[in-house]
């Protein structure tokens, strides 16, 4: 199979490879996928009021879908949390030229995106101040 | 046929700096065609170029002796006699006459075949095929080891089975069946056995004889020959082994078969096998040193590594290892300079890792995980160095950046994580 020279670049030189304390309050963490599916994306994001101010990936995988999590954290960076939401797997497609059997590859990256913001969202509303729940 | 033409020659040897990129490791796949296999053939597209059923002109008769000389070479590397082979476009074909030619001739004794999961799609899909038209097909699983035992076929025999399908060699694995025990046995209960010897012809001694084999298939370009010939060995005595053709037109090949023969290809086939024969030995020493030399290589330096197959009972120049937390396309393109095949999803439009691995259960994340070397006649210590330590390398890059290894690392049981999403 032949690659588009962006999915070389994004496996030859990884962007964001790395990852962030997952404990902490400001990380959000995703990982989706299956190791018997042959892909696992972890995608983490660090967010700073409502914006994205760093973000790692670690995956498992082929080298689409290196690239399409490589290129993921690379768009999120900077982005507001709803912004980064409105990413589509067919904007990773086309940015990466990646052929129909790889476009899972596409879809995984953006449910590791939606996945990341959903976890850090829970974990700020697990640390708000409770509201009383009237019964 | 120049002894300098020889890529091995001695001072033919390259050293890391003369060494050419990209290096073939995927002697299962193809291999090249052996110069001296070449030379033979060359006369062929030239001024020999006569059709071997011509019987009343030298053109006619130089091509059928260059044929019947090839068949001598065939049947010498089988232990059997020239009138046993039938020259076919390669052991696809030959499969398909085979399986189909035995049980059209067959049909009222019985209409049950034993087979491997671990077959070649070749054997499975013509398997398929007969079941379609009214056969009843055992499809045995082979062990943790991908290896089939006479007692897994004695198990699956019925009073009506009619044809075994049971390869000699895996091509993915590399694991060696009891081709032996099992063709006793079929000789013992009377059923016809196929062994599909693609793998094997040239790689380990082959003896029909003293294998009880009823029929079996080779291809040229697995013994380093050229692509698109090949041939059936079907007995023929004790018993005499029968075959619907199924290829109907001028009766060539004692009807088995007909078509113009490719002449070329035959001579070239007859060569490949005549040298395979000569050269077993040396070069079966030579290929588990170098195959020994790169697992050694690899596995003294990284962790997680899995040997697929058997360890006992295997060919020569076949190592199937997995690298855990590693997808294997992803591997493969690290290594792009080297040629060597994944049993990963990844690498076929299927996205179902490879069957073979599947039925030897060692698990869908180590199929993925998996990468199989192919080493051969031109393969040289320089070029089993290099692989070993770019693949060392992109490994560790890998796991540098996998999310399972880091989970590993931290401690987690991978089994116990619940992975959400998946395909």
């Amino acid at each position: 199979m032949a690659y588009s020279d962006k999915v070389l670049d994004h496996y030859n030189q990884p962007r964001n490879v790395g990852s962030l304390d997952k404990n902490s309050t400001t990380v959000g963490t995703g990982v989706v996928g299956a190791p018997e599916c042959g892909d696992v994306m972890k995608l983490q994001i660090e967010v700073d009021g409502d914006r994205i101010v760093d973000a790692k990936f670690k995956t498992f995988g082929c080298g689409s879908a290196i690239a399409s999590s490589s290129l993921a954290t690379e768009w999120i960076k900077g982005k507001t949390l709803d912004e980064a939401l409105e990413i589509r797997n067919t904007d990773i497609v086309q940015e990466l030229s990646l052929p129909p059997v790889k476009i899972h590859c596409s879809v995984l990256a953006e449910d590791a995106i939606k996945a990341a913001v959903a976890d850090f969202k829970a974990k700020a509303q697990e640390n708000a101040p409770k509201e009383v729940v009237k019964s | 046929m120049t002894a300098t033409s020889d890529p091995r020659a001695p001072d033919r040897q390259p050293t890391l700096s003369t060494m050419k990129l990209p290096i073939y490791m995927d002697y299962q796949a193809t291999t090249p065609v052996d110069p001296r296999v070449l030379d033979a053939m060359l006369p062929f597209f030239g001024p020999d170029f006569g059709n071997a059923a011509s019987r009343n002109h030298a053109f006619g008769w130089r091509a059928e002796e260059a044929v019947e000389n090839a068949r001598e070479d065939v049947a010498k590397v089988l232990g059997a006699s020239s009138k046993e082979i039938v020259f076919t476009s390669g052991s696809t074909e030959a499969i398909n006459l085979a399986m189909k030619g035995v049980v059209e001739m067959y049909a009222e004794k019985g209409k049950h075949i034993i087979t491997s999961e671990s077959e070649h799609k070749a054997v499975l899909d013509t398997a398929k095929h007969l079941e379609k038209h009214g056969c009843e097909v055992t499809y045995l699983k082979p062990g943790r080891d991908a290896r089939t035992t006479a007692a897994d076929v004695a198990a699956a025999m019925r009073p009506d089975t009619v044809l075994v399908a049971i390869m000699w060699a895996n091509n993915e694995v590399g694991t060696v069946n009891d081709v032996r025990g099992i063709g006793a046995l079929c000789k013992e209960r009377g059923v016809i056995f196929f062994t599909d010897a693609t793998q094997t012809v040239g790689k380990i001694p082959v003896d029909v004889e003293a294998d009880h084999v009823d029929l079996l298939c080779l291809s040229a370009h697995k013994l380093y020959g050229p692509k698109g010939v090949g041939a059936l060995y079907v007995r023929r005595r004790n018993p005499r082994v029968r075959l619907v053709a199924q290829m109907d037109g001028g009766g060539h090949e004692r009807g088995m078969r007909s078509g113009t023969l490719n002449v070329p290809g035959i001579v070239g086939l007859g060569a490949a096998c005549r040298i395979g024969r000569e050269e077993l030995e040396a070069e079966t020493r030579r290929a588990i040193a170098l195959r020994d030399r790169l697992e050694q290589s690899i596995t003294s330096r990284l962790d997680h590594v899995h040997f697929n197959g058997s360890r006992e009972h295997r060919l020569p120049g076949c190592l199937n290892l997995s690298f855990s937390y590693v997808e294997g396309e992803s591997l493969l393109m690290g290594i792009s300079d080297i040629a060597v095949s994944s049993g990963s999803a990844c690498t076929s439009a299927s996205l179902e890792p490879s069957h073979v691995l599947r039925a030897m259960e060692v698990g869908d994340e180590l199929a993925h995980s998996s990468i199989r070397f192919g080493i051969g006649r031109f393969t040289t210590e320089v070029e089993v160095d290099y692989a070993a330590d770019r693949l060392v390398e992109v490994v560790r890059k890998l796991r540098a950046m996998s999310p399972l290894y880091e989970m590993v690392q931290e401690g987690i049981d991978l089994s116990t994580v619940k992975w959400q999403g998946g395909h």
